[in-house]
């Protein structure tokens, strides 16, 4: 099996440094500016949240269970409801796969000892714990906010002020988090990169880290300058977003959705990044198409940016806009497709090695083809306006966030947990883990679909008996997915501590990551690597002149 | 100081040239930053372009703009621009002295004109509740004012830390870069600003 070849050129040596060989456990308490402390931080604090989350979905679907509302009161459904949708999007899916991943893993990709910027980045994960306790101290200070994680006005301005106002700053403190995350990203990839690293050899998981940071630096602050009028209108009588006095609740709408539909490419660009790592190493073959999935995430990233009116088709939208909208909205379907070909061909013939990061990612392949579909349907105005606000559009996000997103950060942890801990996870115990995710998800989310089209509305706490069994089937499959998280925390907990030694490569795998130590030393190499091969060059001849795309490397790079 | 990678000496002609670079890695690092930033300017011009499209009288009657002291204040911030411009000059022929010369002005017109916006708000007659117009107008300005603010601690801070000897020279000067980048784009954002809630309201 191809090893990763990296030579060593005696110019770069380092002299002595003057930090521990190893951080202790308090470090990871600390402001500390290491990448790798950072990554760490972030992905253990949005697993934490991730079971908040998911334990508020849990009391959601057991008040579903039943047409009646008979164990939450409809304000704490609201509160739950509301608080479910913002905890899994801005402190678990977006640290998890953005933080998390991205820090820890873009400066060993691209043989950097660090970010740019150490002590930004950790002021940037810093603010996400204070956002998390203060959407909790929303629930002790009135009740939590009420109005879904779109807070849409006039809604938004006449329920629970000040859980809504806490809210408000919350979103701007994760928002302010995440763009200076960008900045960081940005940077490193542009400047940081081995002297002997095209970009055209950079791994995959940072193209798609570039897409996502532009996309975050765009987006982002319009989603501040939203909140900030919210702010004002709900605590300092403004009347931006209020129709009787001249405000206008639309312009509220545009400027989320400007934000938030790139928000969803946030949560999905990394986890392609992810998939484009995992599958080569796994089918044991180069990718297929690596400038063809690299530029479709910079075409996902630049379209995404003129679809957001596809969540407005029923907000009293001009026609002509709908057809402009709905045009955009397909188009960006195509990128999409494009990578979905490229991996399914990346497997095609390859010797698959069915390991549990492997499963994942071939899951998300078929869930996301599903929850992809859906959407295109959506992205179709005509029934879009049949759909919009059913249970059709929750089976729709929640097909492409967790067949998508989740899947991948499971794909992502089961591939770098040796790297990342020194240890191996458990593969029986990851493969039950997979099974039951699957399952819980197909049991969950599909019935939702037809839910959706009988007509049954989103974001209730009471629905018409006719709707009863198929919530009862839902309400299940939540149940298994509640299940499926325990195998999984217990593998890490477990594995963390005594798990099998992993080594430096227990992969095989020819991305730079691979070529220190499991975990990596304080600041990654005691020398800097020098690239030899394209990150992707399994299984051919002479792997080390090969270029990513196959073709070969020029002798000398710059 | 945010590094790119090492504390060691350094030794060779490759190490030197990352040090170099290390310097303008937080000049790359504000650009991108101020990108971003614009764009939350960009959203509050939008929205006040939307409610002027859409209302007949826009501002309405008991709301008008001055518009004298804003366009002197105009001309204040723009050619303070050109003066800090002239500061960071200085330091890179390494005078020291002619960039504290220009870094000071510079502070005293950013100060003249925040005094110049307290004035016009304080004369204007309507406060943020009025109606639609007097939100946005305050809101829009007050972000702007904030950030000059944040432009005026900067320049102090280079003033600051340059009574250090040998701390800006014509080698190290990113500091000083670094205030007179986010000085223009406080002025940039002035411009447009000015243009769309003032000098639109001529037409
Ligand atoms: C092929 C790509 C996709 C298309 C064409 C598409 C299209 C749409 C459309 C048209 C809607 C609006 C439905 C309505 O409110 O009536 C929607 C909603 C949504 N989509 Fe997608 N989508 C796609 C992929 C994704 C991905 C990758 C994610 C996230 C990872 C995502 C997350 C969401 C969310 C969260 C909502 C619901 C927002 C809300 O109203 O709360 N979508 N999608
Ligand atoms: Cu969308």
């Amino acid at each position: 099996m191809a090893q990763a070849d990296i030579s060593i050129k005696p110019t770069e040596l380092q002299g002595g440094h003057g930090h521990p060989d190893k951080w202790k456990w308090y470090d990871y308490f600390t402001f500390n500016v290491d990448h790798k402390v950072i990554g760490i931080q972030y992905l253990v604090t949005s697993f934490l949240f991730y079971l908040v989350g998911g334990f508020m979905a849990v009391l959601m679907r057991t008040e579903l269970a039943t047409p009646n509302s008979d164990f939450l009161s409809p304000e704490l459904y609201n509160a739950f409801l509301t608080n479910h949708g913002t905890i899994m999007i801005f402190l678990w899916i977006v640290p998890a796969a953005i933080g998390g991943f991205g820090n820890y893993l873009i400066p060993l990709m691209i043989g950097a000892r660090d970010m740019a910027f150490p002590k930004l980045n950790a002021l940037a994960f810093w603010l996400n714990p204070p956002a998390g306790l203060l959407l909790a101290a929303s629930f002790f200070l009135g009740g939590g906010a009420q109005s879904g994680w779109t807070s849409y006005p006039p809604l938004s301005e006449i329920t629970a002020n000040l859980p809504q106002t806490l809210w408000c700053v919350t979103l701007i403190m994760v928002g302010t988090s995440s763009i200076l995350g960008s900045v960081n990203f940005l940077v490193t990839i542009w400047k940081m990169r081995v002297p002997s690293m095209a970009w055209d050899q950079m791994p995959l998981f940072c193209w798609a880290m570039v897409a996502t940071s532009v996309l975050a630096l765009f987006a982002t602050p319009v989603l501040a300058a939203a909140m900030v009028l919210l702010l004002f209108d709900i605590n300092f009588g403004t009347s931006f977003f209020k129709p009787d006095a001249g405000g206008n609740v639309v312009v509220y709408q545009h400027l989320f959705w400007f934000y938030s539909h790139p928000a969803v490419y946030l949560m999905i660009l990394p986890i392609f990044g992810i998939m484009s790592e995992v599958i080569p190493v796994h089918a044991r073959k180069p990718i297929f198409g690596y400038k063809a999935i690299a530029y479709s995430s910079l075409t996902i990233c630049l379209v995404g940016l003129f679809v957001w009116v596809h969540h407005m088709f029923t907000s009293g939208t001009a026609p002509w806009m709908r057809i402009f909208f709905t045009i955009s909205t397909l188009i960006v379907a195509v990128p999409t497709g494009i990578k979905i070909f490229s991996w399914v061909a990346t497997l095609w013939g390859g010797k698959i090695r069915y390991t549990t990061a492997m499963l994942f990612a071939v899951g998300l392949l078929s869930m996301f083809v599903f929850g992809g579909l859906s959407g295109v349907t959506l992205g179709a105005a005509p029934f879009d306006i049949h759909v919009h606000d059913t249970y059709y559009v929750v089976g729709h996000f929640h097909y492409v966030l967790y067949g998508g997103s989740v899947f991948g950060i499971y794909s992502g942890i089961y591939h770098w947990f040796p790297k990342i801990t020194g240890r191996m996870l458990n593969e029986p115990l990851g493969k039950v883990h997979f099974v039951l995710t699957f399952i819980g998800t197909i049991i969950t989310f599909t019935p939702m679909h037809n839910l959706g089209m009988q007509g049954m509305p989103r974001r209730v706490a009471m629905y018409d008996p006719q709707f009863a069994h198929l919530n009862q089937l839902v309400t299940v499959g939540a149940y298994i997915l509640a299940v499926s998280v325990i195998p999984f925390y217990f593998n890490v907990i477990w594995s963390w501590m005594k798990g099998k030694e992993a080594g430096p490569n227990p992969w095989n795998a020819m991305t730079m990551e691979w070529t220190t130590d499991s975990p990596p030393i304080i600041e990654n190499w005691e020398v800097l690597p020098v690239l030899t091969h394209g990150p992707y060059a399994y299984g051919m001849e002479r792997a080390d002149e090969v270029g990513p795309a196959g073709e070969p490397l020029p002798t000398s790079r710059p | 100081m945010q590094g790119t990678v090492d504390s060691t000496p350094v030794v060779t002609g490759h190490e030197v040239a990352a040090h170099e670079e290390h310097q303008d890695l937080r000049v790359l690092g504000l650009i991108t930053f101020l990108a971003s930033e614009f764009l939350m300017f960009a959203g509050f011009f939008a929205v006040f372009l939307v409610f002027r499209g859409s209302h007949v009288q826009w501002p309405p009657e008991e709301t008008e703009v001055e518009l004298l002291l804003p366009a002197v204040n105009t001309l204040i911030l723009v050619s303070s621009s050109w003066v800090i411009n002239l500061g960071t000059k200085a330091i890179k022929k390494n005078d020291l002295a002619g960039m504290r010369k220009w870094f000071g002005i510079t502070a005293a017109m950013g100060a003249i004109f925040l005094a110049g916006q307290v004035y016009e708000y304080m004369n204007l007659g309507y406060g943020l509740k009025t109606n639609l117009f007097s939100n946005c107008f305050y809101l829009t300005t007050g972000f702007h004012g904030a950030h000059v603010f944040i432009g005026l601690v900067l320049i102090l801070g280079v003033l600051w830390r340059s009574r250090r000897a040998n701390h800006y020279n014509d080698i190290t000067h990113t500091g000083p870069e670094m205030a007179e980048i986010y000085w223009h784009f406080v002025d940039v954002v002035w411009i447009v600003l000015f243009s769309l809630i003032y000098l639109l309201t001529l037409i």
